[in-house]
């Protein structure tokens, strides 16, 4: 019940700093319509081909920003040893994991409602009106895989000089599932699904997230206390 | 440190298992009623695959006993078995492809099972590249078990891949599938690997404790960087 507590008041935190600031969620979000644009770019003009891979695209925009999003998040806390201070209150490690990881997930889950119509607009799509619930569920599910074990790594990487370097490094890899099942349910929800296959895509990604969630919860501590 | 007998004697037997393995499977065994003699390859390309999962899954046992005890001893130990399991995913993948080319007309192809052991490479790969960036011992050790125990998620899903999804690759045999003649010399070949791959781990442990005493007696000087 305390853990409860303490992760809802570290999420508390968090969103009101993101809120003050903002400065994050902007340089997100402009970052994230450049990737989008850049691949429009690299793809040329063909609409036809940018219609089709839109699922794809989005997926990777989502990713290459979710690494500035998750890379920020703990640089508040590793500035002037804010995260030591929280364990000293004392804080539980596994409120603070699930905190971070539940803000750093509603921050991925803001980026849909601007990126998903920028992405149709740009590549030439168009949104399913009925299955609106559906994508922002879906893109709920892809967010919390990214950043569950993101959390975790931005939380090891923050302190060292080579943070920059090392965090793609290590989640790049591990969210290859979530990518893959990412890309294939947003195809899917967004270009129709006549052979119903969108079940297995978000099963494994929702076995993705519930493994994963489960597994940095327990990690954590580790990583966070000094020995 | 005590002389080493023992360890060599596992290496001794391991290359004469090997010796006399892939002799059965290249002069004993007959060859593959469609493929021919490229068919002999399974004879090392399937024991590099069962014992390169086996010593992830003992680096991950390593990983819990690092992070459990917080001895350096089971750190440089695994260590050693990240080092070994990769080399082995990469002799896999490498005689896999070599078997694939006339068997699939193809060096790679994005199945289930060749996808998933590639990330297991990259994952395991980026555990340890993380860790040359560590200098302080006690988080490097930390910090490699926990991303190893990570890591591990993925090995489960190599193996049983084949039997959840469709696949190109075929699923597991068992001796009432293969006749004895082929094998044999996969199991004996299999043990050949296992011993090697001990030995290798064992000599890697020693090398990683010798390079912690000489840090301890001579700490490396730190980096001075021009400015």
């Amino acid at each position: 019940m305390r853990a409860l507590r303490q992760t809802v008041e570290i999420l508390r935190k968090d969103l009101l700093l993101e809120w003050r600031r903002r400065a994050r969620l902007v340089a997100v979000l402009v970052f994230a319509v450049n990737v989008l644009l850049l691949f429009s770019f690299a793809l040329g003009a063909d609409t036809g081909t940018l219609a089709k891979a839109t699922g794809g695209l989005l997926m990777l925009t989502l990713l290459f920003s979710s690494i500035l999003a998750l890379g920020e998040s703990f640089r508040a806390e590793h500035e002037h040893a804010a995260l030591e201070g929280l364990l000293l209150l004392p804080m539980h490690p596994v409120g603070i994991f699930y905190g971070k990881a539940v803000a750093n997930t509603l921050f991925l889950l803001l980026l849909a409602p601007l990126l998903v119509p920028a992405a149709l607009v740009l590549y030439g799509g168009a949104l399913p009106a009925g299955q609106l619930l559906q994508l922002l569920a879906l893109w709920a599910a892809i967010a919390a895989g990214l950043a569950g074990p993101g959390t975790l790594y931005a939380a090891m990487t923050g302190r060292l000089r080579s943070h920059d370097v090392l965090l793609p490094l290590l989640l790049f890899p591990l969210v290859i599932p979530v990518l893959v099942a990412g890309v294939r349910s947003m195809s899917l929800v967004l270009t129709g699904d006549p052979m119903a296959q969108l079940g297995g895509w978000v099963g494994l990604l929702v076995a993705f997230d519930v493994i994963y969630w489960s597994l940095c919860g327990v990690l954590f501590p580790y990583v966070v206390e000094e020995p | 440190m005590k002389p080493i007998t023992w360890q060599h004697a596992l290496g001794a037997l391991g290359l004469g298992l090997l010796v006399w393995g892939s002799a059965q499977a290249l002069l004993v065994a007959p060859p593959d009623r469609h493929m021919g003699d490229v068919s002999r390859i399974i004879s090392i390309h399937v024991p590099c695959a069962w014992v390169g999962l086996l010593v992830y899954t003992i680096a991950m046992v390593l990983a819990v006993g690092s992070l459990w005890s917080g001895r350096s001893r089971w750190d440089a130990a695994l260590t050693a078995a990240i080092e070994t399991g990769l080399v082995l995913t990469a002799l896999m993948l490498l005689t896999g492809m070599l078997f694939a080319r006339p068997t699939w007309g193809v060096w790679w192809t994005w199945d289930v099972r060749l996808t998933t052991t590639l990330l297991a490479f990259v994952l395991f790969a980026g555990v340890l590249t993380m860790r040359s960036f560590l200098e302080e011992p006690r988080r490097r050790a930390t910090w490699t078990a926990v991303a190893t125990i990570i890591a591990w998620v993925d090995v489960p899903l190599v193996y049983f891949c084949v039997r959840w999804m469709r696949s190109i690759h075929q699923v597991q045999s068992s001796p009432d599938t293969i006749d004895a003649a082929i094998y044999w010399p996969m199991r004996i070949n299999a043990f050949a690997v296992l011993f090697l791959a001990l030995w290798f781990i064992v000599l890697r442990t020693r090398v990683e404790r010798l390079r912690e005493e000489v840090d301890e007696v001579a700490p490396p000087a730190p980096v001075v960087t021009a400015a």
